[in-house]
């Protein structure tokens, strides 16, 4: 009791002590899980190494399309979200009267979840929707057009597309805020010194000094847009598979532990490329922020 | 200049309207969906505008089977979440905002590193874990893996809450005869409180609207989200208006709240980086 007493009270044991709690549950939810996922997808169940989980899941017939639309709704996505949130976060930064109720507005789909704004995107793509009335009242349409069936799949991709950019443009547009924050006034004041205009400021000074923010941004959101899931299953059921949601059905449906989860170390593997990929290809300054 | 400068702005604000409006009327059109009378859902030509509303819809949707029941479950699975993260993750929080050691990058890196991991990675294994442990179908379970995903975040959001409280002043209480503890229960706590309340709400957030884990870790004790995805097939679709609305009001709620520390959360999470 004694000795423990000690080591609690000494200073250096003490932050030790205050990370082991969140060290040792991370190793539970985080690196346990992991291990597993790579027993269940390249063992059988009786402990054999195996590939036939991932043959099954490539061969599978829904396996192209799921990766094919997967990739699509990033590479679209991805570039759409963040000019849209750079426009704004820009528009912000120019402190005008009202940019933090704006600021705010444009923040609201950070509560939202991707099932709730799947909803909230139904209600106007679905065929009893407001975008059918609203082509009924301008007369381009007499009978209601059905946007998310089989027949129509672009539409239906389309939906997503707009569901998606509706709802998760705001974490790429706090990220660049709080980054432009940073960026100190002297370096723009220097510029304009210098006689550089207002567009030359902003690509040779401001973009330069966020770029550090855009990589964490574009990061995140590519992540993201790998895992995507309950917007797809929303507006689009299993007409549009992505590979989150080949997960959800071989598991759910089939009761595949195995398949369900080789397609959660695909997704992890394509997580850790892209995270790679960008941290090499997008080299950053860190001296440039502080 | 001066004509100049009067366009400028109303070109600003034009823009700025248009994007209002972008993020604003999808969130307006679900709400008057929801209160929408269920026979002029499934009329046509459908109105714009509902000429008559009716809280008809929503209360079909709350009487809806295990739509209570599932409301009830979300929320203690969020108040479970909470206390978990906050409990766990506040004095990590605190470690790294006031000490400097051996091993702090590499844990941060850490931190950072768990956003690469996909909800499937985790959650399907977790389906053979928790049988094993006896928290399949549970809202324990479901809570444990909600608190694993908020956990980085209440690290991260609880450091930069602890920085912003002066080190003077804990130091003060120190020279003055608080233990270390007496100075952070007196002085460190009631100033890092407002923080740690919107730390909180930021972890009912996540929870709330966690749904692929929820879902796959659960049989019969669904949490909303997944009783909604669940039944996604089989409702009609004044439920699923009716069903979305509901499931964001909590989240725009709390956003109110929380909106003076969104870019030291969520940009904080990356700047350190």
């Amino acid at each position: 009791m004694g000795f423990l007493r000690r080591l609690l009270r000494t200073d250096t044991l003490l932050p030790y002590w205050l990370l082991l709690p969140t060290v040792v549950y991370l190793i539970i939810f985080f690196v346990l899980p992991l291990f597993q996922a790579f027993s269940l997808s390249f063992k059988t169940d009786d402990g054999q190494l195996t590939l036939k989980y991932f043959e099954r899941m490539v061969y599978d017939v829904g396996f192209m399309d799921a990766l094919k639309n997967t990739f699509l709704l990033a590479i679209i996505l991805v570039p759409l979200q963040l000019i849209t949130a750079l426009v704004i976060a820009l528009l912000i930064n120019t402190n005008f009267r009202g940019s933090r109720l704006f600021l705010y507005i444009c923040a609201i789909p950070l509560g939202i979840s991707d099932l709730a704004s799947g909803l909230v995107w139904f209600s106007i793509f679905s065929e009893h929707g407001y975008l059918n009335s609203l082509l009924y009242k301008l007369g381009i349409l007499s009978q209601p057009f059905h946007f998310l069936s089989y027949v129509h799949l672009p539409w239906t991709f389309g939906a997503i597309l707009a569901a998606e950019h509706w709802r998760a443009t705001a974490i790429v547009l706090v990220v660049l805020v709080a980054g432009l924050q940073m960026i100190s006034k002297d370096y723009l004041e220097a510029a304009e010194v210098m006689g550089a205009n207002k567009l030359q400021r902003l690509w040779y000074v401001v973009l330069p000094l966020l770029k550090p923010s855009l990589q964490a941004a574009l990061i995140i959101r590519t992540i993201f847009a790998f895992e995507v899931f309950a917007v797809v299953i929303a507006l689009a059921g299993n007409l549009v598979p992505v590979l989150a949601s080949q997960s959800y059905w071989w598991y759910a449906l089939y009761r595949n532990l195995h398949i369900a989860a080789a397609y959660g170390v695909l997704l992890m593997t394509l997580s850790v490329l892209v995270t790679w990929g960008y941290l090499r290809f997008l080299r950053t300054r860190e001296e440039a922020l502080r | 200049m001066s004509s100049r400068y009067l366009w400028s702005k109303v070109l600003l604000y034009t823009i700025v309207i248009v994007i209002s409006l972008w993020v604003l009327i999808p969130l307006v059109l679900i709400g008057l969906a929801s209160f929408t009378p269920r026979h002029a859902i499934y009329q046509w030509p459908k109105p714009l505008l509902p000429n008559r509303f009716s809280a008809e819809t929503m209360k079909f949707f709350l009487n809806a089977y295990g739509v209570l029941s599932s409301t009830l479950n979300s929320i203690w699975v969020a108040m479970l979440t909470i206390g978990f993260t906050l409990a766990i993750g506040a004095p990590a929080g605190y470690a790294i905002a006031r000490f400097i050691f051996r091993g702090r990058e590499a844990f941060r890196l850490g931190i950072l590193a768990t956003k690469m991991f996909p909800i499937p990675l985790l959650a399907i294994p977790l389906i053979v874990m928790f049988i094993k442990w006896g928290v399949y179908d549970s809202l324990l379970g479901v809570a444990f893996i909600h608190t694993a995903m908020a956990l980085p975040f209440a690290v991260l959001i609880t450091t930069s809450i602890f920085v912003s409280v002066p080190k003077d002043l804990e130091e003060s209480a120190m020279t003055l005869g608080c233990s270390r503890m007496g100075a952070f229960l007196r002085v460190v706590l009631p100033l890092a409180l407002p923080g740690l309340a919107a730390a909180a709400m930021f972890t009912f957030v996540i929870s709330w609207n966690e749904v692929f884990a929820a879902t796959v870790l659960t049989l019969h004790n669904r949490t909303l989200p997944a009783q909604i995805l669940t039944s996604l097939e089989v409702s009609p679709v004044y439920f699923k208006f009716a069903g979305g609305f509901f499931m964001t009001i909590p989240a725009i709620i709390f956003m109110f709240f929380m909106r003076r520390y969104l870019l030291q959360m969520w940009g904080g999470m990356t700047a350190e980086r």
